[in-house]
């Protein structure tokens, strides 16, 4: 049964979820799961957020007709607009919505991890319009080929710190953003910012990102044939997902081809959740490889396992090569600039479109989770 | 009379196992292999700085194991493994738990496998014959400690600083706390880890608890070069702050199944 309305029981959905944290987090995330509820039912915690999502962030965002492509490709291709939301990507609804619930709880500080630095981005905006401490950490790696990101964040009074352990990503970070939350655990809150993590983060993100699929189920007055989004730990594509659950409609994952846990993964515990993790024989976690740094991780979140074992949506891949191009071709036909990351969305429409994947005809809601104004560097350094 | 529990990764060079010689040397009660993981939540620099290394030599599971046969014989005191929920489960928890018990180990301790995710770890542990130690923290509240008490066998970990491990100045002031609630609701033998980094600071910890886990403050040691000769002095060191004696009965502390 797909769980996409509903709060996931003890934090699982079906056989993945749950919470593998330290003793040391269980009270946390207790606390946070019980304040999350109760904020939630709260009409006037849901007021100020949706006043904050419409006067700050810019919601609701455009659904847009592609329409030079959907003539190019014989479909009806709607763009939901996250890249015109405030700091640029989807993330601010996920982040404002956890700092009002962190302030609520009286919390001073607030600690990120960030893999192409969106999600800190979003962080430090938050704590400063909420007059918060932020602490963000980013693999060594991600801090190199999203300098601009790095900058954003430095000049909005985030800390970013450095992670120079294992694969240098999104993985590492995240590690150390749970080591920094288990040292600090009365005074800070993790703003995870995807939907994977030990419960109730999964439930937590996904409702906070369901705005999206709300506002595009109705910006699309019918059902599309197809509702299709990039998926890393998968918060942009949950949040399309829920909004059409209950329809007809096909939900796509598109996954880079160098970190596709649902693609190639199998079931594993890593970061407080049993999921699909990419690991080897022994069971060490693999390192992802992805020009998009926002998808360069080795896992996804358990929702999403959930909804493909039991075909509720399902994933495809797209290789780098085919992303870069997504980008320019997007960039030229529409003039729209997206984030790699986004662009594996777009790279699996302009593959699929037309062929049996994706028949002539159809009609296809595609989030663009973000704009791609930070991965300029990488796009002239050709696709590394 | 105190405990006194050294730790070390297993595989962290090609001849770790003399490290386990060396503790028992020097009066280790049971001694402690770290089997590595390579996203270790818990851990602070060293102990993934220890991992890093011995995964970087190829080190696995069965390779680890395996290694242990060179000392067969030679070991008298208890092995315990610690290791990471997804090392456990991608072997399945009967799988996984049953290598143990053949290999000698007596007892598991997975740091992100909470009491309500623990039972299918539990059950299979109990069926091979393997304590599944279960760790405690200075938040734990009292029904919890109640409940962690009921789950698996041997003794309790008591996780004595809200943090990783790796060594400090200080010894948290929460252990003496917690060792004393969880006193409270079992009689469970209780051995304080995280943190532990001087025979001053095991001392202490000594008198609060049953015992003391040495990790960090061996770990970094052996990066840094040293022998399995001079960690026995280390070792010794410890072992003569708590007071240890060499003929001191593991069964005091969990079930001497050797």
């Amino acid at each position: 049964m797909s769980t996409l309305m509903t709060e996931p029981a003890a934090g699982r959905f079906g056989d993945f979820g749950g919470r593998f944290v330290p003793e040391s987090l269980v009270p946390a995330c207790d606390a946070l799961a019980a304040a999350f509820r109760e904020a939630w039912a709260d009409p006037a915690f849901r007021a100020e957020l949706d006043e904050l999502l419409v006067v700050y962030a810019g919601r609701p965002t455009p659904l847009t007709p592609a329409r030079n492509l959907s003539a190019d490709l014989g479909i009806e291709l709607l763009l939901k607009r996250e890249d015109l939301a405030h700091t640029g990507s989807h993330k601010i609804n996920n982040v404002l919505g956890q700092a009002l619930l962190a302030r609520r709880m009286g919390k001073g500080r607030l600690i990120a991890e960030t893999g192409a630095g969106q999600h800190g981005v979003a962080t430090a905006t938050a704590a400063a319009l909420l007059g918060l401490e932020a602490t963000v950490y980013m693999g060594e790696r991600d801090i190199e080929r999203q300098q601009l990101n790095v900058l954003r964040m430095t000049t909005l009074g985030a800390e970013v710190v450095p992670v120079g352990s294992g694969s240098r990503t999104l993985k590492d970070a995240t590690n150390e953003a749970m080591r920094a939350w288990v040292s600090d655990v009365d005074r800070a809150h993790f703003l995870l910012g995807s939907v994977g993590g030990p419960h109730p983060y999964p439930w937590m993100v996904r409702e906070l990102q369901r705005v999206i699929g709300v506002e595009a189920r109705r910006q699309s007055r019918t059902v599309p044939d197809v509702v299709v989004a990039c998926v890393g730990g998968g918060s942009n594509s949950a949040g399309t997902f829920a909004g059409f659950a209950d329809t007809s409609a096909r939900l796509v994952g598109v996954e880079a081809a160098g970190g596709a846990a649902m693609t190639n993964g199998s079931p594993g515990v890593v970061h407080g959740a049993r999921s699909m993790v990419l690991q080897d024989a022994d069971g060490q976690v693999a390192e992802a490889e992805s020009v998009a740094a926002g998808l360069d991780y080795p896992g996804i979140g358990p929702e999403h396992a959930h909804l493909g074992a039991i075909g509720r949506a399902e994933y495809h891949t797209v290789k780098d090569d085919e992303v870069v191009e997504a980008v320019r071709r997007l960039a030229r036909s529409e003039g729209i600039i997206c984030a790699l990351e986004s662009a594996h969305a777009v790279a699996w429409v302009l593959r699929a479109a037309g062929t049996p994947e994706l028949p002539t005809g159809s009609r296809v809601v595609l989030t663009l989770s973000g704009r791609g104004d930070k991965d300029m560097a990488t796009l002239l350094g050709g696709a590394s | 009379m105190t405990a006194l529990v050294p730790y070390v990764t297993g595989g962290i060079s090609a001849d770790w196992t003399d490290y386990l010689l060396a503790y028992q040397e020097a009066g280790a009660t049971a001694i402690e292999i770290g089997l590595p993981f390579s996203d270790p939540m818990l851990d602070g620099v060293t102990i993934q700085q220890a991992s890093d290394r011995a995964l970087s030599r190829g080190a696995t599971v069965v390779s680890i194991l395996q290694d242990l046969d060179r000392v067969r014989g030679r070991l008298r005191v208890p092995l315990i493994v610690m290791t990471y929920a997804n090392l456990v489960f991608h072997r399945t928890p009967e799988g996984f738990c049953r290598e143990l018990a053949d290999a000698g180990i007596s007892g598991l301790i997975v740091p992100d496998l909470p009491v309500d995710e623990a039972k299918p770890v539990a059950r299979a542990a109990a069926e091979a014959g393997i304590d599944l130690i279960p760790l405690v923290a200075p938040v734990t509240p009292d029904d919890r400690l109640e409940q962690i008490a009921a789950l698996g066998s041997g003794y309790i970990y008591a996780v004595s600083v809200m943090g990783t491990t790796g060594e400090r100045a200080t010894l948290g002031s929460s252990a003496a706390g917690l060792a004393a609630r969880v006193k409270a609701v079992t009689d469970r033998p209780v051995l304080i880890g995280f943190g532990v980094s001087s025979p001053e600071q095991a001392a202490e910890a000594g008198r609060a608890g049953d015992g003391v886990v040495v990790a960090s403050a061996l770990m970094r040691r052996v990066l840094d070069g040293a022998t399995p000769a001079e960690i026995r002095e280390t070792v010794a060191g410890f072992a003569a702050a708590l007071e240890v004696s060499a003929d001191y009965a593991y069964a005091e502390v969990s079930g001497d199944r050797r």
